[in-house]
């Protein structure tokens, strides 16, 4: 009989690709129930219009590759990309934003550089910027959280907030960063009494500080896991932190907010353990990922403070994936044996 | 007189400190530390462990290959059809960084040929395969009481002499590893009893049968490198059978026992040299350059029943295991003996097996024939059903999650070399220092992708290495060219240097003629120019054949002119069409060479009746 001749090594833990992915999504999972509870079934609409996208599109472009379709489908990349999308559309948004962004995110971010593992850029991210540059009055319009509008869409008014004529406006309220952003001459304190977001909330806002709370939940799982390190997570988190300690200026009119509200506003804690953490577009080694964490940190407090826009992970995001090959470069670990590391283009420099 | 006692107490205080001190430190010696990365693969161990060290028949021929070691192959000592006896020398080590082999059992010497063996490629290599007799004879061995009486040298002499090299694996020939060079001092003894792969448990059960030989083989290893201040007999803490008995063995003797947590893979031997010593072997450089000596248990055991019985190696401890045998165990294999006979002994179900694997499942390669002999370095043979190892699912794209390179054991970063490998960037390869892989598997074993990551890398390695060795040798081929053209200038140089001499000496001398004998010897200068064509004439003359012998050779010439033309012409009346044209073709060459003939041996006889007239 023949035998079979296989390289080494002949054995192989269960763990698969499409199993880490599927642990991702699930580690959403806190988070989204916050969002959903917080800010209606709109953010299922999102999801459900992402997902279905992101999968179409997905496969549209296997069949033009000419590769198996559902073994690509299978390794449910398309739909962790979808759903971290999702959760970062406004909530009711017309039902073209999530399409476009997701057709945006897979077709041009991710399957035109080559696929799964070969995309620069994180591709949810990019989806994300292109509709907020494109269309900035539509993604800047979110909902209030349920306690401060006291009560919530129901499903009619949400499907024709979606898909009818039905204007967002009426359920409109400015997000705690933009409120902390554009406040003038006021003390903190006095915003945080006059704001019914920061009034009804604890110390971050409303709504936003629990959804903030779920995704980190779902972060320490993944930590937990160990399908992420802990280094870029940190390294955000603490960089934001000491900055916004810097700059709190303890509450004065010129204060560009506190550390808790830095850390528990905004897409933080879904930046930091599920999009910093993208192994495919981010630094590769640990002391890499440590840099590259940081330097999105720091690339969301001078936005978010100094920049035109309220939140900024995104754009640091994808500020930082131009510098992750560089960061690669000079941050190898020491292999054993060697005095010091190396760089990555040290025979190329020679 | 008080100021004397409090400085004594003082003293004593400061001797009980040290005393502390040096206790905790050789207790912290003892502590093992450990390497960075690392997998926890499902042991497996206790298949192979139920049954003490069994023995099989004697397989009816053994394929003793000549290459079973690091280094160079040995060389055949022996004759087809020769008779040869348990133990005799069948085969001398080939230089410094060879082993002998010696035959396994007696019998008469079939073949020495080329056949299938052990290795990953499935290549042939030169054996010896020895049928063997039913009396099983050894030759006399060379037993020694008292191993202490001998010097360094004959007792390194004697362990290379039995052909010894590491059973580990790797079978680097133990006396060049014991013999260190240059004046590195060695300070510790490592004796590998690791074995950190699942599945294999030939050092585990030896260590439980055979501790005393064991020991008793380090105090010789101990004894070589000039008693080294520490003996460390390293076990991972999954096998605590061995522990125990490798303990009451040591005790009286200056070894330590130490056992460390079980993890993927501590028995290499940087990583055990790092989880004992904390000391990292220096890359490209080797254990001794950090004072360490590492040593399979196996070895030892193989350099006792050397040194004290004489006893080559002529068999090994190797592990049978797998789902598709019936029987799972240990055995005591002679070198040679088939896979397929152990396989047969051991109730093997041939439908159940899909690959047969040589080593571990994590470094053991598979093989395709199952003719191929046990080696040294054989420690075991897996036979596993489908079920047990399943094959790899299709792989899929690197996500860079980097799980690969969270357990490499020497830090590097397999996802980047994956990369590299794929795109063929063969100095980005080197600066992410792919010849520090160690090539264990671990990345491959985690790559949630399955990516055959390790497959990609030897690859790699193998296609450097080749492109350095062409390198080189276009450079030492450029060289010779560059040489050789300055050989030729210089020659040319020389020559011309000479023709200008000459034709100075010429002019000096025509002047001088003038100048001295101008007048009256011209008509003198002439006949002796005159006499020297006529000599040139004659010898070019008697250098010729007589015109006798040439003309009996033109004859010869037209004669076979004259019959191949006839030959070729019968030939073209017999042919078929598709040959006519060829034939044709042959018959004008024929034809013009007869004609050639022809024509000078008319040229020749005319000349002939000429010279005769």
């Amino acid at each position: 009989m023949s035998l079979m001749r296989v390289s080494s090594p002949h054995t192989r833990s269960g763990l698969g690709t499409s199993q880490v992915m599927l642990q991702v999504v699930a580690a959403t999972v806190p988070g989204i129930l916050a969002l959903v509870l917080y800010f209606g079934i709109g953010v299922l609409i999102n999801l459900a219009l992402c997902i279905a996208t992101a999968l179409v599109s997905e496969a549209a472009v296997m069949k033009l590759r000419r590769r198996p379709v559902l073994f690509y489908l299978k390794d449910a990349s398309a739909l962790l990309t979808a759903v971290l999308l999702g959760v970062s559309l406004p909530p009711y948004c017309a039902w073209w934003l999530p399409v476009v962004g997701s057709v945006v995110a897979i077709v041009l971010a991710k399957q035109l550089y080559g696929g799964m593992g070969h995309n620069v850029f994180n591709p949810a991210m990019v989806g994300y910027v292109v509709l907020l540059i494109s269309f900035p009055v539509d993604m800047t319009r979110w909902v209030g959280p349920t306690d401060v509008l006291h009560g919530v869409a129901d499903i009619d008014e949400a499907f024709s907030m979606v898909f009818g004529h039905m204007s967002v406006d009426g359920f409109t309220r400015a997000t705690p960063l933009e409120i902390v952003r554009n406040h003038e001459s006021t003390l903190l304190a006095q915003l945080y009494e006059a704001e019914p977001v920061f009034a009804t909330g604890g110390l971050a806002g409303s709504g936003w500080e629990m959804v903030n709370f779920g995704f980190l939940l779902g972060g320490l799982f993944l930590l937990y896991r160990r399908l992420i390190t802990w280094h870029a997570p940190v390294a955000m988190l603490v960089t934001l932190t000491i900055l916004s300690l810097v700059f709190y200026d303890s509450g004065s009119s010129l204060s560009k907010g506190s550390p808790i509200l830095h850390l528990f506003s905004g897409a933080t804690m879904l930046g930091a353990f599920f999009i910093v953490t993208d192994p495919v577009s981010g630094a590769t080694s640990n002391k890499g990922r440590f840099i590259f964490g940081a330097g999105v940190g720091l690339l969301t407090f001078v936005i978010r403070a100094w920049g035109n826009y309220p939140d900024a992970v995104a754009f640091a995001v994808l500020l930082m994936n131009f510098a992750a090959p560089f960061i690669d470069n000079y941050t190898l670990p020491r292999t054993y044996g060697h005095k010091a590391p190396r760089r990555a283009t040290d025979l190329e420099e020679r | 007189m008080s100021s004397v006692t409090e400085r004594s107490s003082a003293k004593e205080r400061r001797s009980a400190r040290d005393a502390r001190i040096i206790a905790r430190d050789a207790k912290r010696k003892l502590q093992p530390g450990d390497f960075s990365g690392g997998i926890y693969p499902p042991h497996n161990k206790a298949q192979s462990t139920a049954e003490p060290i069994g023995q099989i028949p004697l397989a009816e021929d053994l394929i003793v290959p000549l290459h079973q070691h690091i280094g160079a192959s040995a060389i055949p000592l022996v004759k087809l059809g020769q008779r040869v006896l348990k133990g005799e020398k069948i085969a001398e080590a080939d230089g410094l960084i060879s082993c002998p082999v010696h035959a396994p059992g007696s019998g008469k010497v079939i073949a020495i040929e080329p056949q299938p063996v052990a290795h990953p490629s499935g290549m042939l290599a030169d054996c010896i395969v020895i049928r063997t007799d039913v009396e099983q004879r050894w030759c006399t061995l060379n037993p020694c009481t008292d191993f202490r009486s001998l010097e360094t040298d004959q007792l390194l002499e004697k362990i290379r002499d039995c052909g010894i090299a590491g059973l580990g694996g790797a079978g680097f020939p133990s006396a060049v590893k014991l013999a260190p060079r240059g004046n590195w001092s060695i300070d510790t003894l490592i004796i590998n009893g690791s074995e950190c792969e699942p599945y294999i448990s030939a050092d585990d059960m030896l260590m439980r049968e055979r501790a005393e030989e064991i020991v008793a083989g380090v105090e010789i290893l101990a004894h070589l490198l000039d008693e080294p201040d520490n003996v460390l007999i390293g076990i991972e803490d999954n096998k605590p059978e061995a522990i125990a008995t490798m303990r009451k063995a040591v005790h009286g003797t200056r070894f330590n026992v130490v056992s460390f947590a079980t993890k993927y893979p501590s028995g290499g031997e940087k990583q055990l040299i790092q989880i004992l010593t904390k000391r990292e072997v220096p890359n490209s450089g080797l254990p001794a350059n950090v004072g360490v000596v590492c040593q399979n248990v196996g070895t030892a055991y193989a350099v006792y029943r050397a040194v004290v019985f004489g006893e080559p190696l002529v068999s090994r401890v190797t592990t049978v295991v797998g789902e598709a045998l019936q029987q799972q165990r240990n055995v005591e294999l002679p070198i040679g003996t088939p896979v397929a006979h152990v396989l047969d002994c051991h109730g093997v179900e041939r439908k159940q097996l899909q690959r047969v694997v040589i080593g571990g499942p994590m470094m053991g390669y598979s093989i395709d024939n199952e003719s191929v002999p046990v080696i040294k370095t054989t420690n075991c043979i897996l036979a596993p059903t489908w079920h047990e190892l399943p094959p790899a699912p299709p792989a899929q794209d690197c996500i860079r999650c980097g799980l690969c390179a969270e357990v490499c054991p020497v830090s590097l970063l397999p996802q980047q070399l994956y990369w590299y490998a794929r795109a063929d960037e063969r100095e980005k390869l080197q600066a992410y220092n792919l010849f520090d892989c160690i090539e264990c598997g671990a990345c491959s074993y985690v790559c949630p992708s399955s990516i055959p990551l390790v497959q990609y890398y030897r690859a790699s390695k193998g296609a450097i290495r080749l492109a350095e060795e062409e390198k080189e040798k276009s450079d030492r081929a450029r060289e010779r060219f560059e040489y050789r053209k300055l050989r030729l200038a210089k020659a040319e140089q020389a020559k011309e240097v000479k023709r200008q001499a000459r034709k100075r000496a010429a002019e000096i001398a025509r002047q001088q003629n003038q100048q001295n004998t101008a007048p009256q010897n011209g008509s003198a200068a002439a006949e002796q120019e005159r006499d020297v064509v006529a000599a040139a004439l004659a010898r070019v003359k008697a250098r010729q054949a007589s015109p006798e012998q040439q003309l009996a050779r033109l004859q010869r010439t037209l004669t076979s002119a004259e019959h191949r033309f006839e030959r070729i012409q019968k030939k073209l009346t017999e042919a078929t069409a598709s040959q006519q044209a060829q034939l044709r073709a042959q018959l004008k060459e024929a034809q013009v060479k007869l004609q050639e003939a022809r024509d000078k041996h008319k040229q020749m006889k005319e000349q002939q009746a000429d010279e005769e007239q």
